[in-house]
């Protein structure tokens, strides 16, 4: 058999839905038979993204390894997947967060195993599935799949005391914004139907459809609000220090690492290159609202007094440094907003870890009663050390080289956008390593502390790959730009050019001069379907 | 001589054979003593599949039968699977509850099988005083079938409330037809098109045309005609309120869109802004009112409101992608709320002692499987992909798109994420909460075991391959336009 033609991107998505088939088979009460089978599969679906890599041609721009089967062929809707330079990493992450999840969650999750895996791997497949659909209806579908599995991580094992609350705020934060896109979706399904003939999901045939100035805004703002609350931007990240905080130790991880980057990765991939022009004229205030999210991030995380809230804050702030580099719309920018979605991902994933290693050993998160423990755990604090420095983005590591790129790339255009973004790399040093200072260093004052057990074999094989591409990225970031590199250059291209042409049309039509040849005009570009929407 | 006109059995042989197992399910009764809950419902069961199998000749017809006063068209014919699955299911569910509620009534079934034939005769009905017989063989049935449960006042409450509402209803619906009669001299909806399509349009038509609407919105219980829905469905037997908030509804709503689609079009400007207001309050005020519900059929019951809601905007964007995707999202709303009553009968245990939301608690852990089908059920009444409801709602939403109506989507959308909440809120109880005290384990019997299966296979299968019964629903509004 051919395995350049193999349908690569169907078998990572599908892989960790068949472990849920397997599972469902599986006695209940075998809790380490459940973990193995769905660790087997994880790393089935890693060894699929693998070939995915290989396959990949890091010279071409475009989509690859499409694949394309009819869903509802009477309206347009196809399961179409493809892979570009800007979501093979996405995917990568993905697929390479699967197996350690498993792993971690090994000792942690008790009761309910079975329903813990089954969850785990759907939620893999949503994810999976959100970074490679090329179909706007598809991705829909898997953007809401990924809900239930979410609520169910952080409803049944979270943290008893405020689980319910936190697992229902999150649900209905993302369904109001998601459903508005639906709606938005669908709008632009039929401007694009009935103007051009042609009724399609199909992204890439949308791409090319120029949607009227005045639509684009509302169809933006739509869109904006889903992926915004994902992100999440200041002001709608208030359900994520509770997600987050409430959430088992892997569901943070994968909500972190994972999640929150389909915010940004739909603004890359869907809002921009849809509705250009709404996009380039919404620059000022996104980049403001970004500029505040990392500033008062920072603030807010410098105060908590339990660790994972802290992490959970400092959240806001990077994902504030990736819109803000995407919004800069230089190559360098938006090649560093990518990097740095890895680079969260890894990093701030590792910091959940870490802080859920902790947790399993002293059931508690307060800063306040841990001091010392480099000296208990010195294997756990090297650990522990190398995250805090890559979260803060000491150079050699790869934050450092996230946040350089982006405010590189925003420097160019906004300077002073950049530099308020800056401070909020300083502040980061400060609330990162005062709470390690706090925790690690000093004295052991608490009795408690006295004897914790280091790091075990299973925990060093968790964090031990991510330790790996964190200095990788750090040192040779090249192995992963190079390829984003082409996909970068056509987006920003894209949007340019869709740009210019629009505002052409536009002017053209209102420089005409009788009514008629507006309206005549009007039904040419399309701007016949505005009327009825305008009503 | 008085000529006969010919007559075309075929045309009805459904609902006939409906009403021939209702008879022999009465003669038998009379006989069996022991057991009768059981040979009823097996004997309904054979006649809904003997009633399914005479249906297909339907779909390839269009044509007229007893002097036009009955259509037998591809419309019906979806109507009519639609109709036998729901009385069907019901059936599979009801023969548990009974016995639990030591009723041993084969009457029952006789009702509900003469219930479904009055349906089939209103959805196939050409004529308003046909859809308005097959109204009321239906209503009579089920304010019987409401206040069947003997033990629980409730029951009884929940029939004279229906009874007497019902009636109002109905002569408010035969005063609006006597009032058509009255400008167009027909009661026939061919001939009734024929006189608008003129273009006149008197006073005294539209006002006829109004009390149909008050008539048909009463029976699919949209805001401000829904005033009933909450007690009855609460205090019926909860078999019946699964039959009456799926069956009753999609025989109202076919009756519906059939006269006001085939012979009010013409009036389509002034009827279609009407329904405009009553889709925005019917989601509005279903879903806000189902968010503060603590008893589970009450809380049904406003989410079947809403759902009435987000169906009449389907009829308010029209055409054939409306009404198509009214009668897919109907058939959605079949399996998922059929499914979710009958988890609520079987949860419900003996006496209805268990229909609060805080009795779902701990269920996943003492019926996995149960909890887990529940789970699909609710997910598609929020409408969460990959199930039917997700699609329902998205082909109902696309419709209203496509002709403009932004701003009602909008609503609905927003709607139903307050519908999640609520929805979710029996999922959290389910999945995350412990029992108060420790609930004794259910005891399930092979036909509600099916029934529960078929309604969720359904709701995932039509959910995640949907085309072919779109495409269905598309073909069977044909006769419409």
């Amino acid at each position: 058999m051919d395995l350049a033609s193999f349908p690569w991107l169907s078998f990572i998505v599908l892989v960790p839905l068949a472990g849920v088939a397997v599972l469902l088979f599986v006695d209940r009460r075998a809790h380490d038979m459940l973990r193995w089978i769905a660790l087997d599969f994880m790393l089935l679906c890693f060894l699929g993204s693998l070939f995915v890599y290989y396959y990949f041609n890091p010279n071409n721009a475009g989509m690859q390894l499409q694949e394309y089967r009819e869903w509802v062929p009477s309206w347009g809707i196809a399961y179409k997947l493809g892979i570009d330079g800007i979501s093979l990493f996405l995917v990568l992450l993905t697929t390479f967060l699967g197996p350690i999840v498993i792993l971690a969650s090994w000792k942690d999750i008790k009761v309910r195993v079975k329903e813990f895996l089954i969850s785990l791997l759907v939620l893999q497949t949503g994810m999976i599935g959100v970074f490679v659909s090329l179909d706007l209806f598809l991705f829909y579908v898997f953007w809401e799949i990924m809900l239930i599995p979410m609520y169910l991580l952080i409803g049944i094992w979270g943290n008893p005391a405020r689980r319910l609350y936190a697992a229902i705020k999150f649900v209905l934060y993302t369904v109001v914004g998601s459903l508005l896109m639906l709606v938005a979706i669908l709008v632009l399904y039929f401007m694009a139907g009935k103007s051009t003939g042609v009724y399609t999901f199909d992204l890439l045939k949308l791409y090319d459809f120029a949607v009227p100035v005045r639509a684009q805004f509302w169809m933006f703002l739509a869109f904006f609000l889903a992926f915004a609350i994902k992100v999440p931007m200041f002001p709608f990240h208030t359900w994520l220090p509770d997600a987050h905080t409430e959430a088992p130790t892997v569901g943070s991880v994968v909500l972190a690492a994972v999640m929150l980057k389909m915010g940004t990765y739909g603004f890359i991939r869907f809002a921009i290159p849809l509705f250009p022009n709404a996009a380039i004229d919404a620059i000022w205030w996104i980049s403001v609202l970004a500029v505040i999210g990392i500033i008062y991030g920072a603030w807010v995380a410098m105060v908590q007094d339990d660790v994972k809230r802290l992490v959970a804050f400092s959240s806001v702030s990077h994902l504030g440094f990736v819109m803000l580099g995407m919004f800069a719309f230089t190559t360098i920018g938006v090649q560093g907003s990518i990097l740095q979605m890895i680079n969260h991902g890894l990093s701030t994933g590792a910091l959940f870890l870490i802080v859920g290693m902790i947790y399993e050993r002293r059931h508690t998160r307060l800063i306040a009663e841990f001091g010392g423990i480099s000296k208990v755990m010195p294997l756990f604090a090297v650990f522990f050390m190398i995250f805090t420095l890559s979260s803060i983005g000491l150079p050699g590591l790869n934050g450092f080289v996230g946040e350089f790129l982006i405010l590189l790339g925003t420097f160019e255009v906004h300077p002073w956008y950049a530099v308020l973004g800056a401070s909020g790399v300083i502040f980061a040093a400060v609330y990162m390593l005062w709470m390690f200072q706090r925790v690690m260093f000093g004295e052991v004052t608490n009795p408690k502390n006295f004897n914790l057990s280091d790091l075990s074999a299973r925990e060093v094989v968790v964090l031990a790959p991510i330790v790996i591409f964190v200095v990788w990225i750090g040192v040779y970031p090249n192995t992963f730009l190079k390829p984003m590199e082409p996909s970068v250059n056509k987006f920003i291209e894209h949007v340019q050019k869709k740009r210019t042409a629009i505002i052409e049309t536009d002017k053209k039509i209102k420089l005409s001069g009788s009514d008629l040849t507006i309206a005549l005009t009007a039904q040419r570009d399309g701007r016949s379907c505005v009327k009825p929407y305008a009503q | 001589m008085i000529p006969i006109p010919a007559i075309n059995l075929g045309s009805i042989l459904p609902a006939l054979i409906l009403c021939a197992a209702g008879l022999v399910v009465l003669a038998v009764g009379l006989f069996v003593r022991r057991g009768a809950v059981t040979v009823a419902a097996l004997i309904s069961l054979v006649g809904i599949v003997l009633a399914f199998m005479t249906n297909s000749p339907l779909r390839a017809l269009n044509a007229e039968a007893f002097s036009g006063l009955v259509a037998a068209d591809s419309f019906c014919w979806f109507l009519n699977i639609l109709i036998l699955i729901a009385v069907g299911l019901t059936v599979l569910i009801s023969a548990k509850y009974l016995a639990d509620e030591g009723m041993a009534l084969p009457e029952y079934f006789v009702l509900l099988l003469f219930c479904a034939a009055g349906m089939m005769f209103m959805v196939s009905g050409n004529h308003i005083l046909v859809i308005f017989i097959g109204l009321e063989t239906l209503s009579i049935s089920v304010y019987v079938l409401a206040g069947i449960h003997p033990a629980i006042p409730r029951s009884q409450e929940s029939a004279l409330k229906y009874l007497l509402l019902g009636a109002f209803s109905s002569g408010l619906f035969l005063y609006g037809a006597a009032l058509l009669y009255g400008s167009a001299g027909s009661l026939a909806l061919p001939a009734l098109a024929k006189y608008f399509q003129a273009g006149s349009t008197s006073l005294m038509a539209k006002a006829g045309m109004g009390l149909l609407l008050i008539g048909f919105g009463f029976k699919v219980a949209a805001v401000p005609f829904h005033m009933w829905t909450p007690d009855v469905y609460e205090g019926a037997p909860t078999p019946i309120t699964a039959f009456m908030s799926v069956g009753v509804k999609a025989a109202a709503f076919a009756a519906f869109v059939r006269v006001f689609f085939d012979s009010l079009a013409a009036l389509q400007v002034n009827w279609s802004q009407i329904l405009w207001v009553l889709a925005l309050v019917t989601m509005i005020l279903g879903n806000l009112a189902a968010l503060v519900q603590d008893n589970i059929k009450r809380m049904l019951a406003y989410s079947s409101i809403a759902h009435a809601g987000y169906i009449l905007v389907g009829m308010v964007a029209g055409h054939t992608e409306g009404t198509s995707a009214l009668l897919y999202y109907l058939l959605a709303y079949t399996f998922t709320n059929m499914g979710a009553f009958g988890v609520v009968a079987l949860v419900g245990r003996k006496g209805e002692a268990n229909n609060m939301i805080d009795d779902y608690r701990g269920l996943a852990k003492l019926h996995p499987l149960l909890a887990v089908t529940m789970a699909i059920f609710l997910f598609s009444l929020a409408g969460v992909p990959p199930t039917a409801g997700f699609v329902g709602k998205f082909t109902i939403f696309s419709a209203a798109v496509k002709e403009g109506y932004v701003g009602l989507v909008i609503v609905g959308v927003l709607t139903s994420a307050i519908s999640v909440y609520y929805y979710f809120r029996v999922v959290m109880k389910m999945y995350m909460e412990a029992p108060a005290t420790e609930p004794q384990a259910l005891h399930f019997g092979p036909a509600v075991v099916v029934g529960l299966l078929i309604a969720a296979v359904g709701v995932l299968y039509i959910g995640i391959f949907p085309i072919t019964y779109l495409d269905l629903a598309a073909k069977s509004v044909m006769p419409l336009f």
